[in-house]
């Protein structure tokens, strides 16, 4: 029912499915200045420190894209097609283009995407960067990824999307669809900086063989206009593991609608799901669903959201067990800056102010896996920034 | 230091202390015995300004200030310090952070502070988060120790803590006070003990902690009124060998 109540529309006339084409750049460092800004926003590094590739889109064209370590290949969808004839065993074989009028979209128009695999035994020792942008109004960008981790390799992709300074409109569709092969291990991070009239919706599915490890991290820090994925992940291997963290602030006018849906469906597979939310003014559903299908599984799921102001903060933690033997727990909490808090740090010396910022950074603070420092940093800046405007 | 005049207390409306009055000059340090649910806890968070302590009576003086509607963070500032009991978990805030903001524009070791109390291994973990009794009073000592407080108000300091620790809690509070017979530098030891001009005020119902640190005056608060004050080790004596009924036959 709550559902009904909060899902938001999209009227899909409203936007253009084309737009004009940009240039390819062959030096990342050269492309628009403008644009440079908002892509380090989301972690990805013009100057291309510390990264293992890129993949640019912007609009519905690949603006760069290149891999600086071997057996890591990097390339857009189209192009990945003709290489690779295989991948026809991939693309929508992890969800069908008929899930929702979104998936359709993809299918019927297409704009690109990015293919990233690690070939077999390569631990790729530095994260690829993707980013996905939009800059024309009103453009819907539709975009199908296929990530690929070969057996026992290892990878990091640091994904970011963002639009344009100008951009007021737009809708981003992104289908998924990620492969995580015999031990391999995919970290992947992504970042959202969108607009306060843009709708988002991220279509994920991910397959894990056995041994494998799919650790998932989501920022939306800035404003969106809404954003609504629920990606899903299949642990299908004996000791396959899931791990995702979330961290999500809504603004005034944001409306977010992020969970995660984990099915374990071997033995000794794990699962855990970690989601922090803030809402002023905004809304945000935070949903979780662990489905235990067999025994000997370990699944934990943890909500808390916190409400500045005024808002709504809608915890969804859903647990299925389907065979004894299954072990799956929750915990969910919504509410307000415990006033202890504030006072044991105002006992240290910090006005109030400063105190419930404090604490509101360290609500946020989730340890994230992998992450470069330089990013980190970035984002810490956010969140002190987004705290402010929050105040 | 610290004057309390004709204080009165409530919370959630009730009267939990009533008329207290007290003096800590400089450089002395007290300790308050009392039964549980006395009012010590209380008298020590209205002393700090928490939310919920409703002064309904009377005022506190620090420094020649009155203090009695200051907001927290003014007290700290001005230079009151307190160990809390059972202080929150702040998830997200490392112990190591939170170190740097007590000592507040101060520089401060982190690290070799923390080595003093035996603490390392914890700077990075969230403060508070999952401590154990001996854990949270280490830690609580710790920040004091980068806060530098004139006036320390430690709530029952020993409890929780085992035989060895409490030794180490013991010295701990002794080189905050100054008290401690550590040669900080070169300097005679009357002329390091007449620069003393920390106080506190610690909280005990057992009278453990009297055994390692040096108490200069003891006080008894008997359901609600300040009913003793001696000589601290004379009151323990009583207290053990009479409980605390004999003190309300001497309130004061």
């Amino acid at each position: 029912m709550s559902d009904v109540i909060t899902r938001k529309e999209i009227d899909l006339s409203a936007y253009r499915v084309d737009a004009a084409p940009h240039e390819y750049v062959d030096e990342l460092s050269r492309v628009d200045a403008g644009d440079a800004r908002q892509f380090l926003d989301v972690g990805v590094d013009p100057q291309e420190n510390g990264r293992g590739g890129s993949f640019i889109q912007k609009d519905r064209s690949v603006i760069h894209c290149k891999s600086c370590q071997p057996g890591i290949e990097i390339m857009g969808i189209s192009q990945a097609q003709t290489q690779h004839a295989w991948l026809k065993d991939y693309i929508w074989k992890n969800l069908s283009p008929e899930t929702d009028a979104f998936t359709h979209r993809v299918i019927e128009a297409p704009h690109e995407g990015y293919f990233i695999r690690s070939l077999p035994g390569v631990k790729a020792s530095q994260p690829v960067q993707a980013c996905l942008y939009i800059a024309s109004e009103k453009f819907s960008q539709h975009v199908h990824n296929i990530v690929i981790a070969e057996e026992n390799s290892e990878l990091h992709i640091i994904t970011g999307c963002a639009t344009a300074p100008h951009l007021v409109s737009g809708l981003h569709v992104g289908v998924s669809e990620f492969y995580v092969k015999k031990g391999a291990k995919l970290t992947f991070t992504m970042i959202h900086d969108w607009g306060e009239q843009v709708n988002v919706r991220p279509r994920t599915v991910t397959r894990v063989e056995e041994g494998g490890v799919i650790v998932s991290n989501y920022v939306s820090l800035r404003p969106v206009g809404s954003l609504q994925m629920f990606p899903t992940t299949y642990l299908e291997g004996k000791g396959a593991v899931a791990r995702f963290n979330s961290v999500l602030v809504a603004g005034k006018g944001s409306h977010l609608d992020v969970g995660s849906r984990v099915v374990l469906s071997a033995p000794d597979t794990r699962a855990e799901i970690v989601s922090r939310g803030i809402t002023s003014g905004g809304t945000i559903i935070a949903r979780g669903d662990l489905i235990g299908k067999v025994a000997g599984i370990k699944a934990h799921l943890e909500c808390k959201g916190l409400i500045l102001n005024e808002g709504l903060m809608h915890a969804i933690p859903e647990l299925s067990g389907y065979a004894p033997g299954v072990e799956m727990s929750h915990e969910a909490a919504v509410g307000k800056i415990d006033k202890r808090e504030i006072e044991y740090l105002m006992a240290r010396g910090l006005d109030e102010e400063t105190a419930i910022s404090t604490i509101v950074r360290g609500f946020l603070n989730v340890d994230i896996d992998g992450l470069p420092p330089a990013l980190k940093q970035r984002l810490d800046q956010t969140i002190a920034e987004t705290q402010k405007d929050m105040m | 230091m610290l004057l309390i005049e004709e204080l009165g207390v409530e919370v959630g409306g009730k009267p939990i202390l009533k008329n207290v009055n007290m003096h800590i000059p400089d450089g002395e340090t007290h300790i308050l015995f009392g039964p549980n649910g006395s009012g010590k806890t209380s008298l020590m968070m209205t002393l700090m300004g928490f939310s919920g302590y409703q002064v309904t009576h009377g005022k506190i003086t620090f420094k020649g200030e009155d203090i009695t509607d200051m907001p927290i963070h003014e007290r700290a500032k001005m230079g009151i310090g307190i160990s809390f009991q059972r202080p929150p978990t702040i998830n997200g805030l490392k112990t190591r952070d939170m170190v740097e903001i007590c000592a507040g524009q101060r520089s401060v070791d982190v690290d070799a502070l923390s080595s003093q109390v035996n603490f390392h291994e914890f700077l990075d973990r969230d403060v508070n988060s999952n401590f154990s009794g001996g854990e949270i009073k280490r830690s609580e000592l710790l920040q004091l120790m980068a806060q530098q407080p004139d006036l320390v108000l430690l709530d029952e300091p020993e409890s929780g803590v085992d035989l060895e620790s409490i030794v180490l809690l013991g010295d701990t509070i002794n080189s905050l006070l100054g008290r401690g017979i550590k040669r900080p530098n070169q300097k005679p030891h009357k002329d390091t003990a007449g620069e003393r001009s920390k106080s506190a005020l610690v909280i005990t119902h057992t009278g453990h902690i009297l055994d390692y640190i040096n108490a200069d005056r003891g006080q008894v608060l008997y359901n609600g009124v300040l009913c003793c004050s001696r000589n601290a080790r004379e009151i323990l004596k009583w207290i053990r060998e009479y409980g605390y009924e004999e003190c309300v036959r001497c309130q004061m």
